[in-house]
């Protein structure tokens, strides 16, 4: 027999699991004080997500994904992505929309039950949460060929779960995209669960990456939890996107710390072992480490940014909270650019005051 | 202005829309050098370029989900899905997205696009292209469902759909594609969306259908006509939302209502109509509201379908049962 064809799949990883470089750090880290920023926000995301569960948990607002453990996914992401160009997230990226300047009292309205939270005024092309699972790959399809069409230098990037590479969509929308070599980037954040099935049951696949090669797509493994890897994969694809020589499916590897959601218990399916295992490979400490032994970050630094996020967190809650309640015309605006007069009378209704109840009067015999 | 069938009214209404406006893109299945398997896109890739015209893998789901990522970004898709029973597998970004982004963005971001589809019975065709999905897409909120059903409608609608600023489902009854010519003149005017046409004018009752059964009700208006018996033929138009107002002014003056649909009958949008007569329209009504529908079995193959669509006899039948009161 002849060989037709050959196939690699690379894999990236600067930080090892002590914050020890592995290899020599691409150009843009070469000064530490440039991953500054990055760590900072990674901070600010977990702050925030630690402040959604308690808010959940305290009834304040309805079910939450939470981030914790892809800090460094969203943070690599948000640094290199360009103001122009269109994010389509699952519903576990509020940390690429914080850099995006999506503010954070819009997640939580968001998984607070309200649509408002999908109106991202600082970032307005970028999608919306997207929850049905790998979506999000055909409109990032759509994105990118409306972006070629128009010979404009911007990418689309999807960003989806291990789970997502099972369904259709992904296929369809990568095969696609590799047809008209479009200025896209698929981001597999793989966390090793969707929901309770790991990672080695939702395919046999030696790694979620080589998936696309099946479609002629570039692709490539990162370490998903080393900030400088997930800066520079995604960077270098971006560069590709833009300069015309077509989409990158790229798999960060990393762990789902957390539940699914809140209403998830992980500890049905998963050993501690396995979560406490996972624990010593997180982003955050691993980063602050290389950049303390680089001499680019403090004691000081550290105490200054846990009080700066602390603000933060406390002024997206009170914004979160004293959002108004909407009201039921909400659900009718931006249903059609105009309401058509068929719905007129329902939105009327809906919108009508609650009736007072009548006062109930007790008859009582003799 | 020249006469012309139902698939060159659509051929000519996109190379009008593609003229007249860059943002306008065709996307689907052998829409470019094969025209369309209708050959409905037909000659539009040679005026305007593969990249307008675009010939996508083999994946409903896909169109679908690109055209709303391309709508969402500017552009104004109109996808093609080659057969109506393969069209099911775009449901669930239709469902889930296209009618959903705007209200779900609060107006940030919307779905200007258009998917049309061959549906309907009557022309011999296999198996799984021969379905009427109106009422499926009639159940989506947030998009409008368009099915018109001759040359001039078919143009002037399609231009009046992919002006809109929102998603829609433009149904194309195959049965009606080469069934006659009409004058159509290429003059780029839309017809009014969310209107009902009235195709004929009657005073004993009020017969309501949409694309090809438009025709078996103007046949079976006829006929009747021969007994004096004098019925008022509607046309929908566009079904999603309902111009309810044009059937309950027609209703108050016939007093009878008869809906006709190629599609079974458990849930149809015939059921739609006539529940919406019955509740709105009671105090007119001299007759309980007539549904002539497909039966409520799978869509039979070529040799049974002219057993399984509603026809004249059927309709005629109806007219009977709804003249019976005074």
């Amino acid at each position: 027999m002849t060989v037709v064809a050959r196939f690699e799949v690379r894999y990236t990883q600067y930080l090892d699991s002590q914050g020890r470089v592995v290899r020599p750090v691409p150009e843009f880290a070469r000064d530490p004080r440039a991953l500054v920023p990055d760590y900072g926000a990674m901070v600010l995301m977990r702050a925030l997500d630690s402040k959604a569960i308690a808010m959940q948990r305290t009834g304040q607002m309805g079910t939450y994904a939470s981030t914790l453990g892809k800090e460094a996914i969203d943070a690599g992401v948000g640094a290199v992505l360009a103001k122009d160009d269109v994010v389509l997230p699952s519903y576990r990226e509020s940390g690429i929309l914080f850099l995006r300047g999506v503010s954070p009292h819009r997640v939580f309205l968001y998984w607070g039950g309200d649509e408002r939270g999908n109106v991202f005024p600082e970032s307005p092309r970028d999608f919306p949460f997207c929850v049905p699972i790998a979506m999000q790959v055909p409109h990032a399809v759509g994105v990118a060929y409306a972006m070629k069409l128009r010979r404009e230098p911007r990418v689309a990037l999807a960003v989806l779960g291990d789970g997502a590479t099972s369904k259709g969509d992904f296929y369809e929308g990568l095969n696609a995209a590799g047809v008209w070599k479009l200025p896209l980037v698929a981001l597999v954040v793989n966390n090793q669960y969707a929901i309770s099935m790991p990672r080695s049951r939702q395919s046999a696949a030696g790694t979620l990456a080589q998936k696309g090669i099946a479609a002629g797509v570039a692709c490539e493994q990162l370490d998903g939890n080393d900030a400088i890897a997930v800066r520079d994969a995604v960077g270098r694809a971006l560069e590709r996107a833009r300069s015309g020589e077509g989409p990158t499916l790229l798999e960060a590897l990393t762990y789902r710390l957390s539940d699914h959601t809140t209403a998830d218990d992980a500890s049905r399916y998963r050993k501690p072992e396995e979560l406490a295992e996972a624990w010593k490979r997180e982003p955050i400490v691993r980063l602050r480490d290389w950049l303390a032994a680089n001499g680019a970050w403090s004691k000081e630094q550290e105490e200054a940014l846990h009080r700066e996020c602390a603000e933060r967190v406390q002024a997206a809650v009170k914004a979160y909270l004293e959002t108004p309640q909407p009201g039921p015309a909400q659900m009718f605006r931006h249903l059609y650019a105009r309401l058509p007069d068929a719905y007129a009378w329902q939105r009327d209704e809906a919108c009508a005051p609650e009736p007072v109840p009548e006062r109930h009067v007790e008859h009582h015999a003799g | 202005m020249s006469s012309i069938t139902l698939v060159e009214a659509v051929n000519l209404a996109l190379a009008r829309a593609m003229e007249d406006d860059p943002r306008v893109v065709i996307l689907g299945e052998d829409v470019g050098a094969n025209g369309g398997v209708f050959r409905a896109t037909v000659g539009l890739l040679g005026r305007f370029g593969a990249e307008r015209v675009v010939d996508t893998p083999l994946a409903e789901g896909l169109i679908a989900g690109m055209a709303i990522g391309m709508a969402a970004e500017g552009l104004r898709p109109v996808a093609e899905f080659q057969f109506a029973g393969f069209a099911y597998a775009a449901l669930d970004q239709v469902l889930n997205h296209a009618g959903r982004l705007r209200h779900r963005t609060q107006g940030r971001l919307a779905c200007p696009m258009v998917m049309r589809t061959p549906c309907g019975a009557g022309i011999r065709a296999p198996e799984h292209h021969s379905e009427s999905p109106e009422a499926i897409f009639a159940h989506v909120p947030g998009i409008r469902v368009v099915y018109p059903s001759s040359p001039r409608r078919a143009y002037g609608l399609l231009l009046a759909a992919i002006a809109d600023p929102d998603p829609v489902v433009f149904l194309e009854p195959s049965r009606l594609y080469r069934l006659f010519k009409e004058e159509v003149a290429d003059d780029g005017e839309p017809l009014p969306l969310d209107t009902a046409f009235l195709l004929r004018p009657g005073t004993d009752l009020t017969l309501v259908a949409w694309g090809a059964m438009t025709h078996e009700a103007l046949a079976a208006a006829n006929e009747l006509a021969a007994e004096d018996v004098f019925a008022e033929v509607i046309d929908l138009a566009t079904l999603k939302p309902l111009d309810l107002d044009t059937i309950l002014g027609s209703v108050a003056k016939t007093r009878r209502c008869v809906v006709v649909s190629e599609a079974p009958r458990t849930c149809s949008f015939a059921s739609e109509v006539s529940a919406n007569v019955s509740e709105q329209g009671l105090m007119s009504l001299l007759a309980p509201v007539e549904r002539v529908t497909a039966w409520d079995t799978v869509t039979p193959m070529s040799r049974l379908e002219s057993r399984y669509m509603p026809d004249k006899r059927r309709i005629v039948a109806a007219a009977h049962k709804v003249m019976q009161y005074h």
